[in-house]
């Protein structure tokens, strides 16, 4: 299998260049994106180590490969790889020419990291006023944070959803795996298509400036929105919902289930053979102040059935339960097997693996599932097939140590 | 391109001349639209008088406790439709028409609508739109360039397609809330609604892709968002390690199975926290030199990050009692200055104090007619040429039924009035006691 789409198949952003100078996961999963949907990605690796990702698992049997990373493999399918040190002889120089014929850099240094070098926006713009550069970092390109460093964790915390999510009276509790450097990674993918959008109609480029700290604080919605109407702070609420009763998880006789009453209160005590629900206190939008007693109505009428049995009987009533799924569970989901959400993806050190699909679907234009590339896999083809860099060349500087 | 005409000028807007029909509800439909809109597409929100409530403008369901503060000063009272929180962030920058779609009239207005706009969003069940004579074939026959964004919980097709759910329901179907855990402990519900902002950041996403495909062809389409398979791959990790090992591993909480110090630690105050992820061994030694190297950092059995993963629980507690004694976000700025990835837990009046954010201008004050001036989050990233901005106030309930009828699609003023005559537009919503009968007025609870 490739790591590039195949030549008939036309992606919505086909004819599309990047150059991702970024790693970790926020660059690589704005990148990915734009590879799925059709666009040319070359991830520009260091030498020998490669991008940081190729150190994290998971990896088949807890043996560490640089080319089994699971992160590495899932955030750099579809793009082409291709290894070079900028601080190295003719590496800056070999950046502007890659830039020269990109459309979008992506790039996650320091602040300030390449203009040391001589190879930021302003200084390539200079060249190619068309150019779109996002630049993404944990605290953004400007204000006193801008050099400190974060973590999946710090983010959460300095983003404000940390404050928010797990129980009252216990620390903190953050969200699994990257999901700040996921939100961030989701802007900047954004903002390079509305970018891309102001260069299609005035022919101008621009700089596009993310923070994950910022990415994480646009998506506080209530919490945010009631301290600016009112004042109001709110804390960590456990498993209650900020605005519904009840919406939250219960047992039932083998598992839990989401539970969620839907617009018609009457409808949903009928559905739990819960009379005592449809009492004016607790059918009153005020049922709040009750919750304990709404919840201990439920939970009997819960602890009887099992989990699917209740979902798939609240569906057909039409009432939005739903269950926690486990990992394993997701690809045994007859939804998921149904709509071939996941893909068998080959790879040649890796072999052949499970991945989760493309985030949408487009009609016309489908995204493509392909692997990650080897490590260096395609400076040939870039180096002396498009820059018309002689191979002894490419040679010489692969042994000092450029590429 | 329908609306994108600028011959003779130079945009300044990043989106401008894009125009947007968005019939989205709630959250994850309007923050897509709310991206383009601060980016300046024309984004014009089509409501009913009817649904009103789930369309946002009102909760979706019955309210709960931190609802009052969702409103001016805690105050639910008159026109309450044009002055919630929620709805007035999340459809800033954008023009709101009245159209009851079960109306023929209205339908054939939509229609005309369709014509001359470029995106449609909305986020219905998936039959929904089909049953109002309003599928992707209908709105190619009015226009072949138009892109359609359906956002749907579990997607278009598929035994689940007409399951009901809300972002709540997505998170745990998704795998998320399966692991947002304290270590040992059970699921829990993330603090925000994150399946919808991940489905709204995509479908924004989605959306501008197309467009730029119709550049290139000529051709519109119709996109399929299915909230689910926008949250599953951000368990990427979790999912590669049953894909490769098979193995499904337990929550970490704030924890790392490979690194430590790594959690949240208690600083002074009360539920004041720091966030301290230690991620080398140079950082551990910058960590000790910043706590004044206590002789316990001296321990061997922390001089290796394996040996601190193994004696994690002695190492966090010792840590600890070196952090409560310790302001926060002192401990955030003493500790990323020795070189050490440290974050103070800001809660949200921190956040919006924070110098930091305050420098960079992140948050934004936005005057509402009706419901005041207040404190928004500003626009999510910065553009060096079109930077974006909190241009126009959420709309009031048709408040942009003459600009948009009168003044896109060419209505006399009599085809107007008549469509107010025949039901098809509204002037206001159905009374806040029909769709919520009260007992009591809110308040604020705290």
């Amino acid at each position: 299998m490739s790591t590039k789409r195949g030549p008939v198949s036309e992606g919505a952003l086909s004819g599309l260049v990047v150059l991702d100078l970024s790693e970790g996961v926020a660059g690589p999963f704005c990148t990915r994106l734009l590879s799925d949907y059709g666009a040319q990605v070359l991830k520009v690796e260091r030498p020998g180590v490669g991008d940081c990702s190729r150190a994290v698992g998971p990896f088949p049997g807890d043996q560490p490969h640089p080319e089994r990373s699971g992160l590495f493999l899932l955030l750099n399918a579809g793009k082409e790889g291709i290894t070079l040190d900028v601080e190295g002889e003719r590496g800056a120089e070999i950046l502007r020419e890659l830039s020269a014929s990109a459309d979008i850099v992506v790039e996650d240094l320091p602040p300030g990291a390449m203009a040391r070098l001589g190879l930021d926006y302003q200084a390539l713009a200079a060249v190619d006023p068309s150019l779109i550069w996002a630049s993404i970092s944990y605290f953004g390109q400007s204000g006193p944070y801008r050099e400190w460093q974060g973590s999946a964790l710090v983010a959460q915390a300095v983003g404000g959803l940390m404050a928010i999510t797990g129980e009252a009276g216990r620390e903190p509790l953050r969200l699994p795996g990257p999901q700040a450097e996921f939100q961030a990674g989701l802007n900047a993918a954004v903002a390079i298509l509305c970018a891309l959008h102001f260069r299609d109609e005035s022919g101008q480029g621009q700089h596009i400036d993310v923070s994950v700290q910022e990415a994480v604080a646009s998506i506080l919605e209530s919490s945010v929105l009631a301290y600016g109407y009112s004042g109001f702070r709110r804390g960590r609420l456990g498993p209650r919902h900020p605005l519904q009763c009840p919406s939250l998880l219960m047992p039932a006789r083998d598992g839990l289930v989401y539970v969620q009453a839907g617009a018609e209160w009457d409808h949903f005590a009928t559905f739990l053979q819960a009379p005592e629900l449809v009492e004016p206190r607790l059918s009153s939008p005020l049922r709040y102040r009750y919750a304990d007693e709404v919840e201990a109505a439920i939970a009997p009428r819960l602890a009887e059935r099992d989990a699917r049995e209740l979902f798939t009987a609240a569906q057909e009533w039409r009432i939005p339960f739903a269950l926690v799924l486990g990992i394993d569970e997701l690809f045994q989901d007859p939804q998921y097997q149904a709509r071939g959400f996941f893909r068998q993806v080959e790879h040649p050190a890796a072999g052949t693996l499970t991945y989760p699909g493309a985030p949408f679907r487009m009609g016309e234009t489908p995204a493509e599932v392909c692997r990650a590339p080897l490590l260096g896999e395609h400076n040939e083809e870039v180096y002396v097939g498009r820059l018309g860099m002689a191979r002894e060349e490419v040679e010489r500087l692969c042994r000092a140590g450029t590429i | 391109m329908p609306g994108g005409d600028y011959i003779g000028r130079t945009p300044t807007k990043a989106l401008e001349g894009l125009r947007v029909i968005d019939l989205s509800q709630v959250y994850a439909g309007p923050y897509a639209t709310k991206l383009l809109a601060d980016m300046g597409a024309e984004v014009i929100r089509v409501e009913c008088a009817a649904r009103s409530g789930r369309g946002g403008r009102l909760p979706r369901t019955r309210p709960g406790g931190a609802f009052g503060a969702q409103f001016p000063g805690g105050d639910t009272g008159g026109r309450s439709y044009n002055r919630f929180a929620y709805y007035n962030e999340l459809n800033r920058n954008k023009y709101a028409v009245t159209l009851d779609l079960t109306h023929p009239r209205a339908v054939d207005v939509f229609k005309r609508l369709v014509r001359i706009s470029d995106v449609v969003v909305e986020n219905f069940s998936p039959r929904v739109m089909g049953n109002l004579g309003l599928d992707y074939e209908s709105l190619r026959e009015e226009n072949p360039g138009i892109v359609m964004v359906s956002i749907s919980g579990y997607g278009h097709d598929g035994p689940y397609r007409d399951y009901v759910t809300y972002g709540e329901g997505i998170e745990a179907m998704s795998g998320l809330c399966a692991l947002t855990a304290y270590p040992g402990g059970g699921p829990l519900k993330p603090g925000v609604a994150y399946a919808d902002a991940v489905s709204g950041l995509l479908a924004a996403f989605a959306a501008l892709a197309a467009v730029r495909h119709r550049r290139q062809s000529g051709q519109g389409q119709h996109i399929d968002l299915a909230m689910r398979e926008a949250l599953t791959p951000l368990l990427g990790e979790a999912l590669m390690d049953y894909a490769m090992n098979g193995r499904v591993a337990p929550p970490v909480g704030n924890g790392h199975p490979a690194m430590a110090p790594h959690g949240c630690y208690r600083a002074r105050g009360e539920d004041s926290w720091v966030a301290i992820a230690v991620t080398s061994d140079e950082e551990w030694r910058s960590l000790c030199r910043a706590m004044g190297s206590p002789p316990w950092a001296e321990d061997g059995r922390f001089a290796s990050a394996a040996g601190r993963v193994a004696h994690r629980e002695q190492l966090d507690g010792l840590i600890g009692e070196w952090t409560a004694r310790h302001d926060h976000r002192e401990l955030m700025g003493s500790l990323q200055r020795a070189g050490v990835r440290a974050g103070a837990v800001l809660t949200v009046d921190e956040l919006v104090a924070d110098p930091h954010l305050q420098e960079r201008g992140f948050f934004e004050w936005l005057t509402h007619p009706e419901a005041g001036t207040h404190l928004h989050p500003g626009v999510s990233w910065r553009m060096s040429r079109t930077p974006g901005a909190l241009r126009l106030p959420a709309p009031c309930f048709g408040e942009h039924n003459r600009y948009v009828f009168v003044g896109l699609l060419g209505m006399s003023e009599e085809e107007m009035a008549q469509l107010a005559e025949e039901g098809a537009t509204a002037p206001e919503p159905l009374p806040w006691e029909e769709l919520f009968p009260l007992d009591e007025p809110y308040e604020v609870e705290d």
